[in-house]
């Protein structure tokens, strides 16, 4: 579907709300037009477009919900669909934890989340993309792996009590894999970006070709603590289970690694180390996001963790209400503070050590302790005396990210990343960890 | 443009029989034949030399409750199409929700175009194996009754009567869900296949959470249920497809309230349980359990587009190259180790008629007396290793994602001399009993892994002792599966599995269903998990 615009949707969410015989009735419309290649081999594999859009209907009368999705837009379906989300709301059993939806909203003034030249990336510029990804690949005599796509968005949404919000997003993402031809060396990187003017498809593959040739023949050590230099890509996919768990009822009914015993939590406690500051900015220029949320919650900078403190948890309406407190949804950005040391400056501060460019397959293991595991991958390499030293093998590590936080030994500049295992962007600096848990070697390259 | 041009000009011309309420018969084939005709005959217009176009309607059902409180009741549907096309030799997709001839002809033309943009980057063309044509055929997964049409009521009061069920046994919090999934697929292709299919699946699930408030220590213990390509008929207990033993657990039906009633006694129970000592253990591993541990380590690194490095960027590559399987002799595991791909098992995930390419279901070998005889592949790659025709292992999650290779059920078979779990306990001077799944992780070339489980009962001198806790396993996969001593017989044989195996860029999911009998591994590192923080 065409990115429709502010009228647009406003319309058609009137009419469909105008169908309503509920209670109470919101409607949120979505839509995007998205493009991709995926290639392998060296040579382009599959490749796409994708035009979707949808309508989520929920219906509540009373305390009764129904929740029902169409993506028909003829009058005939569009009233279908809210007569369906009525029949089941009628049939739903009350829900004592029902909360009415919100009234009218004042959101902050939207970030620069769509770029129109990301919108309108076209199949030639993203072959072009991809073709440039390709000659560093050949050109190093090494075998990429990778994928890149690019969306454009609008969301809005409407209820029966006068909310209306809009907004429209763009991105772009790419990530490669180059591998040496007899399978013995390994290298990644990974970028995301709202604006297709800073995703330099040749400069990033180039970091991967570098790791990839680098980490060629690489040595077994001995699983063990060791102090470890995670960048960004790697961090990401171990904060984000810290910075994701903060919901306050969770927490306050005894069921999180931020519980304490007789109901109470560990909000306003300091879990790790002074130097960790983690706050959302929906309007951060290198990180911009939505001003409300899909229930229409107003979207608003906020720290999580200040100091080493944690400082708030996420709050659903119903549970805020019980509590009484004001409702703070879950954030759309994260953004950890850092020093101004680059990746390298790290590396030459570091006496004995292993850098980690990607952690993969990321698993909860221990909910108490917020335990994971998961390993090293596509570039693991010995520091010693401020030099990478040589490749080693990749590990299985099983550690918790408050006690990875609790061990911080430096931080350096943050910059945007993608998550590998959620897919989601955020700016985390490069983070120098002591005594960071290895359990196991693996074979794999 | 406004609205009134943008958005009513697009109305799908055959949306007015497709209305939410009335869609659990699938769209007319006679209408899907005609739009399917519109975008073959487009695509190959515009220099297609294959297509093949997927109309899809995909519906969900969601009943989440908690406690006594239904959270949310969520009946999700979407409909489109997507089209596939080889042109100058190469892939090109694209897909849309507007369904007018004149937009699926523009997609068509869309998807041809993206083609010969990316055959520019192309090394080599791309090679079909052969596929006939089986005109218009049918296929709809065997299933007594179809969970959507079974009142919302008996739903809800079902979840109710399991959180109530568990909440009296001394659960502190219990969810539930009840996950229904309809896939109405229609496909078509140049190949002059017109291929209509009705699928269904069912997946009930509960987490029972008992807190000591004075520690603040918690455990949970989820269900033993599996996801399953049936109907609701899976929801009624039946005393013949119960297995008693230190936990009760289920063949092809499921008793959802006697599980939760369990599950509160045993939460108790892990929170008393002793923390395992590390070292090695023989690990006697249920169904329940074993079918994570088999699609991580089976079925994943068996998958031929991961071995070829279609997936190198992101689910990773296998240690099983083209060479172990070319020597035939590769020792994968233990002769008590035989392992099947099947698409046509009756009651699991990934039975269907035909793949999303066009190919009949089948079943064949992967592991064969513990030596590895064959991968799974697609009509794109089939030619790889030699095949004359595809395994059909193609499958897309919708009609707005491109098909790929997914994994078909991979299945131990169980041992041919009988055996019960009991017996098989019997013969283990120490180790541990697992049943269930919980934590799960391997490398990107499926060589190392860790998993753990929802109960741990400690073996001594053949005999259960007592439960543990904090438990993981690590092994690498040829040494685990040469490891496995026995496996327990064909009454003992069930099913697990999962709707969400991820895979691909984008990310997709698939369902896939595992099988096998309780089997007994000998001497593998068990890791203690407690740490403090």
């Amino acid at each position: 579907m065409a990115i429709l615009s502010e009228d647009d949707c406003r319309a058609i969410l009137k009419k469909a709300l105008s169908y309503s015989k509920a209670d109470e009735c919101e409607i949120n419309f979505t839509g995007s037009d998205s493009g991709n290649i995926r290639y392998a081999r060296n040579t382009v594999s599959t490749s796409g477009v994708l035009s979707q859009s949808s309508l989520v209907i929920s219906s509540a009368f009373g305390k009764k919900l129904g929740v029902t999705t169409t993506n028909e837009y003829d009058d005939a379906s569009i009233e279908k669909a809210v007569r369906l989300s009525e029949e089941l709301a009628q049939l739903a059993p009350e829900n004592p934890e029902f909360v009415p939806f919100l009234g009218p909203q004042t959101y902050a003034p939207p970030s620069k989340t769509f770029v129109p030249e990301t919108a309108a990336i076209t199949p030639n510029q993203r072959t072009t993309m991809v073709e440039q990804s390709l000659k560093i690949a050949k050109d190093n005599k090494l075998t990429a792996a990778g994928f890149l796509q690019n969306s454009a968005r609008f969301s809005s949404m409407m209820n029966s009590h006068g909310l209306f919000a809009y907004n429209t997003s763009t991105d772009v993402n790419f990530s490669v894999t180059l591998r040496t031809d007899d399978g013995q060396g390994s290298g990644y990187s990974t970028k995301g970006f709202n604006d297709v003017s800073k995703l330099d498809t040749l400069a990033f593959t180039k970091i991967a070709a570098q790791k990839a040739a680098g980490s060629k023949g690489a040595k077994a050590i001995e699983p063990g603590k060791y102090t470890v230099i995670l960048e960004p890509a790697a961090g990401i996919v171990l904060l984000e289970q810290l910075y994701g768990s903060l919901d306050a009822r969770s927490a306050d009914e005894g069921r999180r690694f931020l519980s304490k015993p007789d109901g109470k939590t560990k909000l306003g406690e300091k879990m790790v180390d002074e130097r960790v500051n983690i706050y959302s900015d929906p309007s951060h220029p290198d990180l911009p996001t939505s001003s409300w949320t899909s229930d229409g919650s107003p979207q608003e900078k906020r720290s999580w963790i200040e100091k080493g403190v944690i400082k708030n948890f996420t709050y659903s309406r119903y549970w805020a209400q019980k509590k009484g407190v004001k409702q703070i949804p879950s954030p759309d950005s994260i953004i950890m503070d850092g020093g101004n040391a680059s990746l390298e400056e790290l590396i030459k501060g570091t006496e004995k050590g292993i850098l980690v460019t990607r952690l993969w397959y990321i698993r909860s293991v221990d909910p108490q302790t917020l335990l994971f595991t998961g390993l090293t991958r596509d570039g693991t390499f010995y520091i010693e005396n401020g030099q990478i030293k040589f490749p080693i093998k990749n590990f299985r590590f099983n550690e918790s990210p408050v006690i990875m936080l609790n061990n911080l030994d430096a931080l350096g500049k943050p910059e945007r990343t993608v998550s590998g295992e959620s897919f989601q962007s955020a700016l985390i600096p490069p983070m120098r960890i002591r005594d960071f848990t290895f359990t196991s070697l693996s074979d794999a390259v | 443009m406004g609205i009134s041009a943008s958005m009513l000009s697009r109305i799908p011309v055959f949306g007015s029989p497709i209305t939410p309420g009335t869609n659990l018969q699938p769209v007319d084939v006679a209408l899907k034949k005609k739009m399917a005709d519109v975008v073959l005959n487009a695509a190959r217009s515009k220099g297609a030399t294959y297509t093949d176009v997927r109309i899809g309607r995909y519906l969900n059902q969601f009943v989440v409750t908690r406690e006594n409180k239904v959270q949310n009741i969520v009946d999700t549907q979407s409909y489109g199409m997507g089209i596939r096309v080889i042109a100058n030799g190469c892939w090109g997709f694209a897909a849309t929700d507007k369904l007018d001839n004149d937009s699926i002809a523009k997609a068509a033309e869309l998807a041809v175009a993206i083609a010969k943009e990316n055959a520019r980057i192309q090394t080599d063309p791309v090679q079909l194996v052969a596929q006939k044509g089986f005109g218009e055929v049918s296929w709809k997964t065997p299933i007594e009754k179809n969970a959507f049409e079974v009142p919302i009521k008996d739903k809800t009061d079902l979840l109710l009567s399991v959180n109530d069920a568990a909440m009296k046994g001394g659960a502190n919090y219990v969810n539930s869900i009840l996950f229904l999934v309809n896939e109405q697929k229609y496909f078509a292709s140049t190949d002059g296949s017109y291929i209509d299919q009705d699928i269904h699946r069912i997946w009930p699930l509960f987490e029972v959470t008992k807190i000591d408030s004075k520690t603040g220590k918690f455990e949970t213990r989820q269900s033993l249920s599996a996801p399953r390509g049936m109907g609701y008929e899976y929801l009624i207990p039946r005393e013949s497809d119960k297995i008693k033993g230190v936990a009760t657990l289920y063949r092809d039906r499921y008793d959802m309230l006697e599980d939760a009633r369990a599950a509160a006694t045993q939460a108790e129970q892990k929170l008393k349980a002793k923390s395992v000592e590390a070292g090695k253990y023989d690990l006697v591993l249920d169904p329940s359990h074993l079918w994570l541990t088999i699609h991580e380590s089976v079925g994943h690194p068996t998958e031929l587009d991961r071995v070829l490095g279609y997936e190198a960027n992101f689910a990773g590559t296998s240690f099983l190259t083209l060479d172990k399987w070319q020597s035939g002799k590769f020792n994968f595991g233990s002769k008590n180790v035989n392992i099947v791909a099947d698409k046509t098992q009756p009651g699991s995930l990934g039975a269907v008629g035909y793949d999303d390419e066009g190919v009949e279901a089948k079943k064949w070998d992967i592991i064969k007396d513990g030596t590895l005889v064959n991968y799974q592949t697609i009509r794109d790659q089939a030619h790889i290793i030699g095949l004359k025709e595809s395994q059909g292992c193609c499958y897309a999650q919708s009609w707005q994602d491109v098909q790929f290779q997914r994994m078909p059920n991979i299945s131990l078979q169980p041992g041919k001399s009988p055996l019960s779990p009991a017996d098989m306990i019997k013969n283990v001077e120490k180790g541990i009993y697992i049943i269930g799944d919980s934590s799960f992780s391997i490398d990107q070339q499926r060589y190392n892994f860790q998993f753990s489980g929802q109960l741990y009962y400690e073996i001594k001198n053949g005999k259960i002792v007592g439960m543990l806790n904090d438990v993981a396993y690590q092994s690498n996969t040829q040494e685990f599966w040469n490891s496995c001593a026995a496996v327990c017989d064909q009454s003992d044989y069930r099913l697990g599995g999962s709707f969400f195996d991820g895979k691909g860029q984008p990310a997709q999911s698939s369902a896939v269903s595992h099988g096998s009998a309780t089997a007994h591994f000998k001497g593998v590192n068990v890791i203690n998990t407690a740490r403090k923080i």
